[in-house]
């Protein structure tokens, strides 16, 4: 397998639980080297679907490849180039990081050096403390620390900042940047806008077990090719006008302000955030959601 | 590249370093059978003949409780707070995993029988075990029999907090029953007679008591030893069918 070939593929995956479909046909392809995120509300089939990726579920039906492995079959060479950060996963209560991350350090073939991760994952001060006197934030970390321990090509961070205050947030975007530097791919599903547009290359919008949406987050909203000009009017009111010129239209309203020696309070020029089409997307696919799978979705493909 | 053996052993040398930080698990280890053998020999005090039972008692006792209970906990504490989980999404090879665990139930119950026959020795005037064979193979098919059934009964256990309560449930009747039909004099009602020696606990003591005690040999317990075996399979089955590594998320 060439270095070129996607980290992971999934075409058509669908996962039943009895009655009900979590996974209703998802399509995603994640190149090497990329921050690929999975975005979307609670119970919109991130987690199953990456769970099928790790090796934990089986899947109803579809094709899915791990580099180059079917997750499916659970092989330790697999594993050994992966490494996961569940939602929630527990370690030992009665073992330090330190030890904790030397015992998992044993699984792998080429490992990083112990400290140089406890540093990473910024552990350093609480390496040698029993881990049942570890904070939450610092349990993640831990989670962080025993995912990277292997050195893996291709990491899974499943919701990895949930719960967490804004400092550590950055924190451990921080982490993860520092990551890519290295040349990992990263699969990250989440629900906070902010991270998705902070960390990932393109991202992939899913609601009720289908993707609405793929590519990178400052070009999702141009499907619409918008600018949004906002300003106070004379009136104090906050108005909002969607253009594709924004340079005529801002012309033509300080001309008249200019004219009427009114001032454009506030003026400010934006493009949709991703939260914009987020809201947009989501709330469209409430409104239709219907039994039929192949919906057309946005597809926007980086220029 | 790490073996699975090599890895079986790291396994077991990190089970090992958790049991002892652990004090209250190293109190129920290595106090509480002491603590039995002790009160049991207050009350019997002077009557040889019931000592002489009592010591089998307690050890085969210590067989269930560093098996079967001890890992019904672990398995059903890690299984909820998600370390098999974590466990399972890495190379580590699933028989290394087991392997150390296992090798970690072996070694507490090898040491608690060291702490009974010499206690055994020491206070109740117990000789050394007559039959050091028949020891070794009561004690290693009781382990496999009643660690296996204790991987299968914490399927059975749906959250942590209950775990105590399922666990009692069965170890105490299994307990006393096979506690208080040891000796014929005490009357026991056939069906209870019948269901001690169904169960794996009371095949395990008569054996212990013949390679301790009375010096009958394997060949007498041979029936004994097929019942533990017998249960061993059936657990093996069901430990290994129905694992599982994740807990109930709510």
């Amino acid at each position: 397998m060439s270095n070129t070939a996607p980290a992971i593929e999934v075409s058509a995956l669908c996962k039943r639980y009895g009655d009900y479909e979590a996974v209703r046909g998802i399509d995603i392809s994640v190149r090497r080297g990329e921050v690929f995120g999975l975005l979307g509300p609670n119970g919109a089939g991130k987690t199953t679907t990456v769970e099928i990726l790790e090796g934990y579920r089986a899947r109803t039906s579809g094709e899915v490849s791990v580099l180059g492995y079917d997750p499916a079959e659970r092989s330790i060479e697999l594993r050994r180039r992966i490494g996961v950060v569940l939602q929630s996963g527990g370690i030992y209560s009665h073992v330090t990081p330190r030890e904790a991350l030397t015992h998992w350090a044993r699984f792998y073939p080429r490992p990083r050096d112990v400290q140089e991760v406890l540093e990473l994952a910024g552990l350093r001060e609480k390496a040698d403390e029993r881990s049942r006197k570890l904070s939450g934030g610092q349990l993640r970390r831990l989670d962080f620390a025993l995912a990277l321990v292997g050195d893996p090509e291709l990491i899974f961070l499943d919701e990895p900042t949930t719960g967490f205050d804004p400092e550590a947030r950055h924190a451990a975007w921080e982490t993860m940047r520092s990551l890519r530097e290295l040349g990992k791919t990263i699969l990250l599903t989440t629900h906070y806008l902010e991270e998705a547009q902070a960390l990932a290359d393109r991202v992939a919008i899913v609601k009720d077990g289908r993707v609405l949406a793929i590519g990178p987050p400052r070009e999702l909203g141009v499907g619409a090719a918008r600018y949004r000009v906002a300003y106070r009017n004379s009136d104090g009111e906050l108005t909002e006008r969607e253009t594709d010129d924004p340079t005529a239209l801002l012309h033509e309203l300080t001309g008249e302000a200019l004219a009427s020696g009114a001032r454009l309070e506030e003026l400010s020029v934006g493009r949709p955030t991703l939260e914009d089409v987020y809201l947009e997307l989501t709330a469209d696919a409430e409104a239709t959601a219907g039994p039929h799978a192949g919906e057309p979705r946005r597809e926007v493909s980086r220029a | 590249m790490p073996d699975a053996l090599t890895l079986t052993w790291r396994q077991y040398r990190l089970e090992r370093r958790m049991f002892w930080r652990n004090p209250s698990a190293a109190f129920f280890n290595f106090v509480l059978p002491l603590l039995f053998l002790a009160a049991g020999g207050v009350i019997l005090s002077g009557n040889q003949h019931d000592l002489d039972k009592l010591v089998p008692s307690i050890a085969g006792m210590s067989v269930m409780s560093t098996t079967f209970t001890a890992l019904a906990y672990n398995i059903v504490f890690l299984r909820e707070r998600g370390v098999l989980k974590r466990i399972r999404g890495t190379p580590l090879p699933t028989i290394s995993y087991f392997g150390g665990v296992a090798a970690n139930a072996v070694t507490n119950t090898a040491l608690q029988i060291t702490i009974i026959v010499l206690a055994g020795r020491v206070l109740f005037n117990i000789g050394w075990p007559l039959h050091w064979a028949e020891l070794i193979v009561f004690v290693l098919v009781g382990v496999v029999s009643l660690a296996a059934l204790g991987v299968a009964f914490a399927h059975a256990i749906p959250n942590f907090e209950s775990t105590a309560a399922y666990v009692n449930a069965v170890f105490l009747p299994v307990v006393f029953v096979s506690f208080f039909v040891f000796d014929d004099s005490h009357g026991a009602p056939g069906f209870v007679r019948t269901i001690a020696e169904a169960l794996p606990l009371k095949p395990l003591i008569d054996g212990l008591s013949g390679a301790m005690v009375t010096g009958s040999g394997l060949s007498s317990h041979l029936d004994a030893l097929v019942v533990i075996a017998l249960w061993g399979v059936f657990g093996l089955y069901l430990a290994i069918r129905g694992f599982s590594w994740e807990g109930s998320r709510a």
